[in-house]
């Protein structure tokens, strides 16, 4: 039996998770570097992942299969394509820095001090190792009631994150008042993300009566429930296939999260500390896109094809609501998360064009925007963390104090608008092609959002970076050593995948044309097919 | 009329004239299979050896004497069942012993060695003497000094001054153990009713006998029991209709008459056999009487007063083994009973397991009091297993007896939690002041989370497998519908779950909060069995659903 690489890398992260919690409260620094440890183990796993990984091979590689709930019909069943082993690189990327950037934020108060019992700092370390062990697993899961597991099971320690762990920000009087804020917005974010897990359950229980029905035993093995659906012995009743198909893409587009789902995002991003909400939006939500991707056209292509202008619809006004709002907000945080939801229409949008430069784009695009995101977002979470506000209107002229973070900041604000060069461009131009030759009006309406992300992210930057300096930021210190091997990696990562970003678009379109083949869907027209690489340039 | 010749032709068949020329001879001893009820009988035993042990032993030495009188008996009458069903007698060798009486089969086994666990386990709740500050130099546990004593009168103060128990509960405690094993096992109707007698009889009067706020336990045993009597007032009637209408009592009988297989009609009930109004009035007078046990809505008004009043040991106790007992034996009679039926009593079971959910899920949202809420949770989750029971298939069966021993660990497990949590009046069971118990006990707080995730329903813990067998049972024979109103009331709960965990960890603790006891390990060793199953019932369920599967078919 060969070495379970997927298993390890989840089981990493979890062990590490674990381990963390167990140390002690006096070993606060201890207990900071083991996790860094055990997130950079992850790291290395993926690494072995991508390298063993053959993009001209097998669909599933690297599979693990064994037996779990036989009850149910449900297996252990691990393996990776082209999306989930890219993705979960992403999320072994991100961890370290997550970590890194959020080294100083869980320190016990100085009144609770007396209180040894009370370890927030192993707490905080541990959930997100915990988070990031739960979504490698779901990127990794073949088998939908094991994706569904671990996809609900997630919720728990993003919410203690959320709800528990806030920034030190304004005075200590205001500290009960933002408490109650910030766990109003982590029940927000479980209640949202716990309905549509439901309703999603109830398309799981769903799935297993139908196929149980028909091939006789229940299975949630995607390869073979897709192979049994290509074979003719497993077929759907039309409105089986639309109410299994809306159930699974609920639970996704809250996830995802989509027009009109997206309200807790804003809550979750601004009330969380800045690593949390990188951890949010770049990391657990991608789940929500892959899982579309993965398990609802696969699964139900037809119903996917039947839903598609309803979805392209819902995609669109994310881009333009999520955009118009960011343009509205006075809150840095909130306006990143308006942005999100803006770009997260597009990586719908481009999943669902069911085109292969679409869906390629919207693959390469999970990637870039949680690596730009992730710059933007902790860059900002520095700045906050020194002015002790969330508010723009508190900052002004720091490019002057504090240059090297006006710099940073610029940089992942001008990969968050797609400036040419940077690596989500890429993304974002092949999803506006590939929707253009599928949907003209829907491309046309999706490159205001473009327009409109010049416009908050330059209106942010020159509001809080240019003009004079003011009183309140005077003598911020600029970035530390710290804080520059956090974005420094990340902002060299957006340059490189922005000029060449072949190393990963090689990985993903053999799985993106998989999945297009799986929904009998081929381009508009075959005779211009061009491979997605080639359309970047 | 074809009805009476057939009585006629009955009366002189030529077996019942054999039978009347041996009228002569002495009554022939009834076949009773002893070693079969062993699990029952040791149960008994013990009881009555406990009950010597009160009259005859010192008080000194009596705690101690009935907490190993407990343990042995409930551990020797679980190895029993064991070895019972190593036997085959939960698979091949089914059958009905006891002269039609009690059936042994794997239902039943399984409903019983599930019911001795959750009883062994709660013992060790009622065993437990650390929590409450000792009386005049003397441990005491949750129960009243003396339980006749009038509440704030001089013998009640009396009692306590000498550090006096009520060490009577251990044997009331296993009167009750006895007859929950055989309600579910009960294979005729008058074995229920004296079942259901002999365990609700000794609850009542467990639940009068808290040593805290009595007056509010002994309000709450006094509802219990006139609407436990008036419960099973009704369903002896439903009992006398449906003997009526089938001229038995065995449920084997009265399904022959149902399926119209069989009509062997006694001439004294001519008029009324087959009479389909006594079948239907009767079979839904003892579902009401098995629903009122179930805590199924409509007939749930009893259980939060009464989780609420009773001694929590007691609660918990009877919130995870009465359910067990009462489900298995709701299974059984609409499995063996009724299935002929089913189109008649289906729609209404349909309508109870609705009803049950949504108001088990939205009530519990404006509770205060972690024992009510508790008490809601348990109706929401009657409600779930409804929708197994509904299902009428193997598959129903065994998703049921499966959530059954999920459910009552967490359950068990959930009350003993409350029991630690305490301020000067006793336990505290005001929600808001658990406020910030994560700041304060972030280990007590986890586990209560875990239980609290696992009645909510959250994966990788037993709340979810359980949950998701039922469904699948439900869904598989067409109860959509049902999984819909289940999920969107899963939703609901999730909030009141959650708002308890929120005022745990994010909330501030209160300056005159409450605070954790230190357990003995008898406490400790009941909360972390309860963690334990759940986690491994969450996460490796497999082997736990097999053995359900394994008993899943009722002998006839």
């Amino acid at each position: 039996m060969s070495f379970p690489l997927l298993t390890a890398t989840a089981a990493v992260p979890a062990a590490g998770a674990v381990l963390t919690a167990a140390v002690p409260a006096a070993k606060r620094e201890a207990a900071k570097w083991l996790a860094l440890l055990f997130a950079l183990a992850t790291l290395g796993l993926a690494a072995v992942q991508l390298a063993r990984f053959d993009p001209d091979g097998k669909t599933f590689q690297l599979t693990e299969s064994h037996a779990w709930i036989a009850d149910f019909g449900v297996r252990y069943e691990l393996g990776v394509d082209g999306i989930g082993v890219v993705l979960v690189a992403l999320t072994a990327l991100l961890v370290p820095f997550v970590l890194l950037a959020g080294w100083h934020d869980a320190e016990p108060l100085e009144t609770a001090a007396a209180d040894r019992r009370w370890r927030p700092t192993q707490g905080f370390f541990a959930l997100i190792l915990m988070v990031e062990a739960m979504v490698v697993i779901s990127f990794e899961a073949t088998d939908v009631f094991l994706f569904y597991v671990f996809f609900e099971a997630m919720l728990i320690p993003m919410y203690f994150l959320i709800g528990g762990f806030g920034d030190r920000t304004g005075e200590p009087a205001d500290a009960g008042e933002a408490a109650a804020r910030r766990s109003r917005a982590a029940v927000k974010f479980l209640l949202y993300n716990l309905a549509g897990g439901l309703v999603m359950l109830a398309a799981v229980v769903g799935l297993y009566a139908v196929t149980a029905d028909q091939l006789g035993a229940g299975t949630f093995s995607l390869q073979e429930i897709v192979q049994a659906r290509s074979s003719g012995d497993l077929k759907f009743a039309t409105v089986t296939e639309r109410a299994l198909f809306l159930g699974f893409f609920f639970a996704f587009a809250v996830k995802a999260p989509l027009w009109p789902l997206h309200t807790w995002l804003p809550g979750a991003m601004g009330e969380a500390t800045a690593p949390v909400a990188v951890l949010i939006t770049a990391v657990v939500d991608k789940v929500g896109t892959f899982a579309m991707l993965r398990f609802c056209l696969q699964l139900f292509p037809g119903a996917s094809k039947w839903a598609t202008p309803v979805i392209i619809a819902l995609a669109l006004v994310s881009i333009l609501y999520g955009a118009l709002l960011a343009v509205a907000q006075r809150d840095i945080k909130r306006l990143i998360a308006y942005a999100s939801i803006s770009h997260f229409g597009f990586i719908i949008l481009g999943v669902f064009a069911m085109t292969t430069q679409g869906q390629g784009g919207a693959t390469l695009y999970m990637v870039n925007h949680g690596i730009s995101t992730a710059a933007l977002m902790l860059v900002a979470g520095f700045l906050i963390s020194r002015r002790g506000s969330r508010l723009i209107a508190d900052y002004g002229g720091v490019q002057k104090v504090a240059p090297v973070l006006a710099g940073t900041f610029l940089i992942g604000g001008l990969a968050t608008l797609s400036l040419p060069g940077l690596a989500p461009f890429v993304s974002e131009f092949l999803v506006l092609v590939g929707t253009f030759t599928r949907y003209p009006v829907a491309g046309a309406i999706a490159t205001v959002g473009i327009v409109l992300a010049a416009l908050y992210v330059l209106v942010l930057y020159q509001r809080t970076m240019t003009g004079p300096v003011k009183e309140s930021v005077r003598g911020m210190p600029d970035l530390r050593a710290r804080e520059l091997v956090v974005v420094t990696p990340l902002i060299a990562l957006l340059l490189f995948l922005g000029v060449y970003p072949k190393p990963v678009t090689r990985i993903l379109d053999p799985a993106v044309e998989h999945t297009m083949s799986q929904v009998h869907k081929t381009d508009p027209r075959p005779d211009v097919r061009v491979s997605t690489a080639e359309g970047a340039k | 009329m074809s009805r009476a010749a057939a009585v006629h032709s009955l009366w002189t068949d030529s077996s019942v004239s054999a039978v009347l020329a041996d009228a002569p001879r002495k009554i022939p001893a009834p076949h009773i299979e002893y070693a079969q009820l062993s699990p029952v009988l040791i149960v008994l035993g013990a009881a009555v050896v406990a009950v010597l042990a009160e009259a005859f032993l010192p008080r000194r030495s009596r705690h101690l004497a009935q907490v190993a009188i407990t343990v042995v008996g409930l551990a020797a009458a679980f190895a029993a069942v064991v070895a019972l069903a190593a036997k085959g007698y939960a698979t091949g060798k089914a059958h009905v012993a006891a002269m039609g009486a009690v059936a042994v089969d794997g239902p039943a086994l399984f409903l019983q060695g599930t019911i001795l666990l959750v009883a062994l386990v709660a013992a060790l709740g009622f065993a437990e003497r650390r929590l409450d500050p000792a009386a005049h130099g003397r441990p005491v546990d949750s129960f009243a000094a003396q339980g006749a004593a009038v509440p704030g009168g001089d013998a009640e103060q009396e009692a306590v001054k000498a550090g006096w128990t009520t060490s009577e509960v251990f044997p009331l405690l296993l009167f009750a153990v006895a007859g929950m094993l055989v309600f579910p096992a009960a294979d005729d109707l008058l074995t229920l009713f004296v079942a259901l007698e002999v365990f609700s009889l000794p609850l009542y009067v467990l639940c009068a006998l808290a040593r805290r706020k009595r007056l509010l336990s002994q309000e709450a045993a006094v509802k219990y029991f006139l609407l436990g009597a008036f419960s099973s007032a009704i369903l002896l009637f439903g009992v006398a209709l449906l003997y009526g209408y089938a001229g038995t009592v065995t449920y084997s009988g009265i399904a022959d008459v149902v399926n119209g297989t069989v009509r062997t009609v006694s001439p004294a009930l001519a008029s009324s056999t087959g009479n389909d109004a006594l079948l239907l009035i009767g079979g839904a007078m003892v579902l009401m009487g098995l629903l009122f046990k179930v805590g199924a809505a409509p007939f749930h008004m009893w259980t939060p007063d009464v989780y609420q009043g009773a001694p929590t040991p007691v609660t918990g106790f009877m919130a995870a083994a009465t359910k067990v007992a009462a489900f298995g034996a709701l299974l059984r009679l609409l499995y063996v009973v009724l299935p002929g039926l089913r189109w008649d009593w289906r729609p209404v079971m349909w309508g109870v397991a609705i009803l049950t959910m949504l108001v088990g899920a939205i009530v519990a949202i404006t509770q205060t009091d972690v024992k009510r809420l508790l008490a809601y949770s348990s109706i929401a989750h009657a409600g779930f297993i409804l929708a197994g029971v509904i299902a009428i298939s193997p598959d129903g069966v065994s998703s049921v007896l499966f959530y059954l021993a999920a459910y009552s660990f967490v359950t068990l497990g959930a009350f003993a939690v409350v029991t630690l949590v305490r301020d000067a009046g006793g336990e505290a069971t005001q929600l808001s002041k658990w406020a910030g118990l994560g700041r304060r006990s972030p280990l007590v707080a986890a586990v209560f989370a875990v239980f609290l995730l696992a009645f909510a329903g959250i994966p990788l813990t037993s709340g979810f497998a359980g949950k998701f067998a039922v469904f699948k049972a439900a869904a598989a024979s067409g109860g959509a519908p049902l999984v819909i109103v289940g999920v969107v009331s899963s939703a609901i709960a999730a909030f009141f779950y959650v708002r308890v965990i929120v005022l745990m960890f994010f909330n501030e603790p209160r300056a005159d909060g409450p605070t954790v006891a230190v357990p003995s390990p008898l406490t400790s060793v009941a909360i972390g069995v309860g963690v334990v199953v759940t986690l491994v019932l969450g996460v490796a369920p497999q082997y736990f659903l097999d053995l359900a599967g394994d008993a899943g078919v009722f002998v006839r």
